[in-house]
């Protein structure tokens, strides 16, 4: 049976129909999601895409986080029991959610960055990142006004030693993210969030390589072997 | 006397005939008045004025160049691509398999001048508003921007601040910017220009129209609040030069809130789907004043509102301020009775306020004549009771007086070729890297770079190569190509050929990424019609598009004038922005303009004169702007794009670069370093010419091994000069010539190429 992959729309998400074109490229079916509707239609995995939830109004996803649908994700998620992607805006709603430790910030350079860039792949043994080795570069595409992940320097520290660090930007830091992390996971592994998007990478015709396929891929290896993933 | 206090009925316009009006403060002349008496046989209401003076402003009525616009529809060559034509809110074309596609562009040059970023960000906002509103979803931005100086302290506020507004309003739409130009020049200090662009896809049978029929549909404003914010000001602001007083207009610029205008895209396009609407029309300039009288114009021509019902962000508007307003993200429908609840409910499923304020009309045969019959109330009281199509369609048409300024004569006899040119290949190396990394010539990715190009992951060519180009879907090959044009030294020099230059660029860029020209947009950029010469500049314009899209077979879909772009009596260069869409059957064959093939051959097609009037060369390295610009040979243009779109199509061809701005030069060093591959290449006769000329109807292409004799074949059969001048390959540019030779490292280009842009704005 083909995976089932649900894509979240919030008013105001912009990348759902690339994140839905990516699970689709990797072989999965993607099943919409609306953020009003409390209910995860039995979906395998989800994937929070990239935008701008409720306009970014207060912080980036900190209105997303008291969506109807975000009631029953969080328990699913933090149990390790349903795996999460969150992208750029997913990775805010994720931290907002405290399903991730940390939290996004303005662009060092306060600007908004568009830019293909490489990451270095770290864990990858997770649920999203286990077609990838690591050590491995993959090129892929940075977008985004509030990037720079930071935490406090214990946090930092305790993502380094259990290997929680899934990505770290490569050909200097674009935005000001402490110790170059562009990604991070929980400590079950299902939950990653991710600044740069894969799935823009996902077509030689629209992105700069289909290098970040891989993060779907994986999702799909994950649920065929049936096993919980491990951080 | 009226219930309401301090309120103008048109009972009261009737009683009180010799009431002064402000109509002169509202931007009024005194014989437009007179008329607006003559047609209500009354003094008009304070609504009622309101209505007019904003309906009937050059920037809504286009009052001064109706008369040379014609040209377009009159000139239009026969094109069964053409679904709608100008006169609507945006042209749609034909681009096969039932699918179409409709595209604008619109000036917001006052406004960003007043408040950069505000200014930019809400003209993002209108184009895009009148894309959906033709029933199209759209699906990709771009913008033409002009700014002062690159080094003048007020373009370090304009530039930045305008860069920031279309990232934020573009990026939260998440619409892909994919591409556009930028340009740099003294006249546009005080009136830097905003030309913003949009492109929607929809299919045939979805194209909506501004049209209210069916009497007792109703009418229905959804969106946004109506505030104060904006009360007169795209209409006002870009009807009237600057001077002295225009700081203070700053609260007359509109504020916008693009998630907002995501949300009421997706509503729309949800209505749109589910049949809901009969009729549609954006809120742009002039607010509700134009949607009420357009739509009913376009129907029965009768309209009663009551516009106490307008949801306002502010109680204490009045009638007429609720008519001037421009607030942003604002949308009027008519719908049916019988599907008002249905169409609530989806408004409510996106969080958009909707209002039920008022309903479509009979009018008598005599109301029909007079130009049908809108009424407003105000807490049951009549405010407006007017013809709606004298204010929408009928407003003043102007035979502005126009003759050439004597000053013309001098400045082309002013002529390029006495200017000193390099002497020895030390200086040519030199000038070379000097004009490459002239803002304006060089990189623009310090502007690019903040905007979103990914997002809905149809983009297939994007800034910096020379047209956007977008798959109109995902189940379809199919993808539309579109350049953005315009040379204000040219046009400055000779009206008619610089915006034939315009156009050829614009054509020439959309064909170098392998698509064939199809339509035509256009954003007319001018000082003040109330100078005969500037009057004289845009009739010449006019007169050079049309001719130009008669010859070429690519109508004029529809655009935007924007007036008064002077400050004192100094205009600014006459700058016509030419759009130009082309359609390619199968996006996997399109061109970049990097030269990323190790060992392919660097062909140039098309034939170089000595051509350096206006040129990139003269400007950069002498400050000098005078003479004749380039010939202009729109049959050559013809032919070249054909054999750039053939040679894609047949694979002939690995990448293709048009020739424009800096010349052979300037094209041979973007080439190179977007291909991050060297270039040999040689060149024979004057290399000086050769490099710098910018004669027309030219282009670089790379062609992969093998093919040689094809291309040159097919070059040949068009009639298109053709020369293998290189190769592809090493560390750099290296240019062989009779008397010697350049060679030019890629760091040391890249280098010159990028510095510009970021050393000016952010100082490193």
């Amino acid at each position: 049976m083909t995976a089932r992959v649900g894509v979240v729309t919030f008013p105001g998400s912009l990348d759902d129909k690339d994140a839905a074109r990516a699970v689709s490229l990797a072989g999965a079916e993607p099943v919409a999601l609306w953020h009003a509707d409390a209910d995860l239609k039995g979906v395998d995995a989800v994937v929070l895409p990239g935008g701008f939830s409720y306009g970014d109004y207060l912080r980036c996803g900190a209105i997303a986080r008291f969506a109807p649908l975000m009631s029953e994700l969080v328990p699913a998620a933090r149990s390790g029991d349903l795996p999460v992607l969150g992208i750029c805006n997913g990775f805010q709603i994720l931290c907002e959610s405290h399903l991730l430790p940390g939290a996004l910030t303005r662009n060092s350079s306060l600007r908004f960055v568009n830019r293909d860039q490489v990451l270095r792949m770290e864990n990858t043994r997770t649920a999203w990142t286990n077609d990838y080795t690591g050590g491995q570069e993959v090129l892929v595409v940075l977008k985004s006004g509030e990037g720079s992940y930071v935490a406090d320097e214990e946090t930092l520290d305790r993502l380094e030693a259990e290997d929680r660090v899934i990505a770290r930007y490569v050909g200097g830091n674009p935005n000001g993210s402490r110790r170059d992390i562009a990604g991070i996971t929980n400590e079950h592994g299902n939950v990653v969030g991710l600044m740069p998007h894969p799935e823009h990478a996902v077509e030689a015709l629209t992105g700069p390589s289909t290098e970040g396929l891989g993060f779907f891929t994986s999702i799909l290896g994950h649920l065929k072997a049936g096993a919980p993933a491990h951080a | 006397m009226s219930e309401v206090p301090g309120l103008d009925t048109v009972a009261q316009a009737t009683d009180s005939p010799d009431t002064p009006q402000p109509y002169a403060e509202l931007g009024m002349a005194r014989d437009e008045y007179e008329r607006v008496r003559e047609i209500l046989g009354r003094r008009p209401t304070a609504a009622e004025l309101a209505i007019y003076s904003v309906m009937w402003s050059e920037h809504c009525s286009y009052k001064s160049s109706k008369v040379h616009l014609r040209q377009f529809g009159e000139k239009a060559p026969e094109n069964d691509a053409l679904l709608v034509g100008m006169g609507e809110n945006a042209g749609v074309v034909d681009v096969g398999d039932g699918r179409a596609v409709t595209f604008k562009i619109e000036s917001h040059n006052s406004p960003s001048f007043v408040e950069p970023h505000q200014g930019a960000a809400t003209g993002v906002g209108g184009i895009v508003r009148d894309i959906l509103t033709m029933g199209a979803r759209p699906v990709a931005v771009m913008d033409a921007l002009r700014f002062g100086p690159a080094d003048a302290d007020d373009t370090k506020r304009v530039l930045p601040g305008v860069t920031s507004g279309i990232s934020f309003y573009g990026n939260c739409l998440g619409l892909p910017n994919i591409g556009g130009e930028i340009g740099f020049d003294q006249s546009y200090l005080g009136n830097p220009l905003v030309n913003a662009l949009c492109v929607g896809v929809l299919k045939h049978g979805d194209i909506k129209l501004a049209q209210a029929p069916g009497p007792g549909n109703k009418v229905v404003l959804f969106g946004s609040t109506t505030g104060p914010d904006g009360i007169g000001g795209a209409s006002v602001l870009a009807s009237a030069s600057f001077d002295e007083e225009s700081e203070s207009k700053r609260p007359s610029v509109q504020v916008g809130d693009p998630f907002m205008e995501k949300l009421l895209i997706e509503c729309s396009l949800e209505l749109y789907a589910e049949d809901m609407v009969v009729g549609i029309q954006d809120l742009g300039a002039a607010g509700v004043s134009c949607a009420t009288t357009e739509l009913a114009a376009g129907g029965t021509g009768g309209m009663n509102i009551q516009l106490d019902r307008v949801p306002l962000r502010d109680h204490r508007l009045t009638p007429e301020e609720i008519l001037m307003s421009e607030s942003q993200e604002r949308m009027m429908a008519i719908v049916e009775p019988a599907k008002m609840d249905a169409f609530l409910a989806v408004c409510d499923k996106w969080s958009i306020l909707a209002a039920e304020i008022g309903e479509v009309t009979e009018v008598t045969p005599e109301e029909a004549e007079r130009g049908g019959r809108l009424v407003m109330t105000w807490h049951g009281e009549t405010v407006v009771d007017m013809p709606p199509r004298t204010a929408s369609d009928e407003g003043p048409v102007y035979e502005r007086p126009y003759a050439r300024p004597a000053s013309q004569d001098a400045l082309q006899a002013d002529d390029a070729a006495r200017l000193a040119r390099p002497e020895g290949d030390a200086e040519l190396r030199e000038q070379i890297l000097k004009v490459l990394g002239a803002p304006g010539v060089g990189d623009p990715s310090w502007v690019t770079r903040q905007y979103d190009s990914y997002v809905r992951g149809d983009t297939v060519v994007s800034a910096p190569h020379d047209s956007g180009m977008i798959r109109i879907s995902d189940d379809s090959d199919r993808g539309v190509a579109l350049a953005t044009d315009g040379n204000g030294r040219f046009t400055r020099l000779d009206p008619y050929t610089g915006t034939q230059l315009a156009y050829a660029e614009a054509f020439r860029n959309v064909s170098a990424t392998g698509a064939r020209p199809l339509a035509v947009t256009n954003c007319l950029n001018f000082g003040s019609p109330e100078d005969p010469g500037v009057m004289w500049q845009f009739a010449e314009t006019t007169r050079g598009l049309a001719d130009a899209c008669q010859q070429l077979g690519t109508p004029v879909t529809g655009g935007n004038v924007s007036f008064y772009n002077q400050t004192g009596d100094v205009a600014i260069n006459p700058t016509p922005v030419i759009g130009v869409l082309g359609v390619i059957d199968d996006v996997n064959k399109r061109l970049r303009s990097g030269f990323d093939t190790e060992g392919a051959r660097v062909f140039l097609l098309g034939g170089t004169r000595a051509e350096f009037g206006g040129s990139a060369w003269a400007d950069v390295v002498h400050g000098h702007l005078g003479g004749l610009p380039p010939q202009v040979d729109l049959a050559a243009e013809a032919a070249l794009g054909e054999v750039l779109a053939a040679s894609a199509e047949q694979g002939l061809a690995v990448a293709a670069h048009d020739l424009s701005d800096g010349g052979l030069a300037v094209a041979l060093a973007e080439s190179a370093l977007r291909g991050r591959r060297g270039l040999r290449v040689e060149v024979d006769g004057d290399a000086f010419t050769a490099l710098f000329s910018e004669s027309g109807a030219r282009a670089l292409v790379a062609v992969g091994p093998g093919e040689e004799e094809a291309f040159t074949a097919l070059a040949a059969r068009h009639g298109v000069p053709v020369a293998r001048i290189g190769s592809v390959g090493g560390e750099s540019l290296s240019v062989t010539h009779p008397g010697g030779s350049v060679e030019i490292g890629l760091d040391e280009l890249r280098t010159a190429y990028e510095a510009a842009l970021p050393a000016l704005m952010d100082g490193v």
